[in-house]
């Protein structure tokens, strides 16, 4: 896993008294956080097609990479969950000002000029 | 605003959970040396809960531990220290505030999402908002962070800081921040353990709302039941994923905290020379190993995400088990006095 580390735990020592430790974690506890991130990755994959192919827009994408919901995405970019729905519209979102996606470009902490030519980056990706 | 250079001398330990750590830390820089254990016992950290209704990244919310900031409240009060707690609307205002302690050397506790927290390991950065961390300097325009979790001091911009500070979602800890501003140099240990020990039997006995404690495990074990049925296979899976990366998370010392709190429990029996204590703890390793199995269980479900309706019974029987067990320590547990 990508990033791993110890975490202490506590444990018994042959004598039966506890003491601190260092664990790498074990398999259910790591297998868990897998399975979140797969989930992840594939609905993340299945969007940046839709999005390719014109179905729905950049925010979707990026929404769903950085593990957001609409609600906790209109929380960060301050504004009501409707407009945000919006957005997600492929059409709507060629209309945004800058104003308002340099709040969604800070937010998913990429550039207004790597947001405006997604293209590029998703093709890549 | 990078010429400003504070560095507060402060020790800084690696603990299984991160609000234990913080304030164990807090607490060494104070001359008051506990470990982790006995932060948690007398704390009163151990607790269950399981909120169908409040979701986290669109699964139902587990926790193993009370609100965010209850353990520092209670082992500071118990111990006779005063301490200050803020929040903040304005973000520029927490900032200042955070500064001008640093500026008066006091190592100041934050509660912070993961998220956006650039030195944590890539794949434990989800929007989960009840992190604590100790901010104990600043330089070249960077914070000095120590945070439990990790192996020692990590460092993050003021951009960063501000952005974990005010993370947005489920339980947004809104600057939050808290320090401790005298000690007193008597307390009575034994006093503030048995009032641990006693106020955790009442979280876990007798909170009148079916979804904590002991009821909280039976109520989570029955509904357990028919997750295949009612959400589909899949669904049932990523719950199942979820009761387990909330018991097994960083920040649960594994099980759910069932170990630390048996490690608690030994030291008590020391500290109190109450040598029953002991048994308790043994009893209490044992649930931690009976959530442990359902661990294994639970991961053997949603690793292949085929319908296996006979493993959510044994899933939930086991549950059954731990609430069951559970009891029985804490009704013996009530009944601590001091001798």
């Amino acid at each position: 896993m990508e990033g791993r580390f110890e975490d202490v735990c506590y444990a018994l020592d042959e004598n039966g008294n506890y003491v601190a430790v260092l664990s790498k974690g074990w398999s259910p506890k790591n297998e868990a956080m897998l399975q979140a991130w797969d989930l992840i990755r594939e609905k993340v994959d299945k969007i940046r097609q839709d999005v390719l192919s014109g179905k729905i827009s950049p925010i979707a994408y990026y929404m769903e990479k950085n593990i957001m919901d609409i609600k906790l995405l209109a929380d960060y970019v301050e504004l009501p969950k409707r407009k945000v729905r919006k957005h997600l519209n492929p059409e709507k979102f060629a209309q945004l000002e800058d104003e308002i996606l340099q709040r969604y470009a800070e937010t998913f902490e990429i550039s207004l000029e790597e947001l405006k030519n997604y293209r590029d980056t998703l093709t890549r990706s | 605003m990078s010429n400003k250079f504070y560095h507060i001398d402060f020790s800084h330990h690696q603990a299984a959970h991160c609000e234990n750590g913080v304030t164990s830390n807090l607490l060494k820089h104070y001359n008051i040396h506990l470990s982790e254990p006995m932060v948690f016992g007398i704390g009163s950290g151990l607790f269950f809960s399981y909120m169908p209704f409040m979701k986290l990244n669109d699964l139902p919310v587990i926790s193993f531990r009370p609100w965010p900031g209850q353990i520092f409240n209670r082992i500071t009060r118990r111990l006779g220290i005063k301490i200050e707690r803020f929040k903040f609307s304005d973000q520029d205002e927490s900032m200042e505030a955070l500064d001008k302690n640093l500026k008066q050397g006091i190592p100041t506790g934050c509660l912070v999402g993961v998220y956006h927290l650039t030195y944590f390991p890539p794949a434990y950065r989800f929007h989960f908002n009840a992190h604590n961390i100790v901010v104990v300097g600043r330089e070249n325009g960077e914070y000095l962070v120590s945070d439990p979790i990790m192996p020692g001091i990590e460092r993050l911009s003021h951009h960063d800081l501000q952005k974990v500070r005010f993370a947005k979602g489920t339980y947004p800890p809104r600057g939050r921040m808290y320090y401790i501003k005298e000690t007193s140099s008597s307390f009575d240990m034994k006093h503030a353990i048995v009032k641990g020990i006693h106020h955790t039997c009442k979280d876990m006995l007798t909170i009148p709302i079916p979804l904590f404690g002991v009821k909280g495990i039976r109520y989570l074990a029955k509904q357990m039941r028919k997750w295949p049925q009612r959400l589909g296979d899949k669904k049932a899976a990523l719950y199942m994923g979820q009761v387990v990366r909330m018991l097994e998370e960083i920040g649960t010392g594994g099980a759910g905290f069932r170990f630390i709190y048996a490690a608690f429990l030994q030291e008590a029996a020391k500290e109190l020379d109450q040598p029953w204590l002991n048994d308790m703890s043994k009893e209490m390793t044992e649930a931690g190993d009976r959530w442990r199995e359902f661990a294994l269980i639970a991961g053997r479900i949603f690793k292949n995400r085929a319908g296996q309706e006979d493993s959510y019974i044994a899933a939930s029987d086991l549950l059954y088990d731990i609430a069951d067990r559970e009891e029985r320590i804490f009704r013996r547990l009530r009944q601590i006095k001091l001798t």
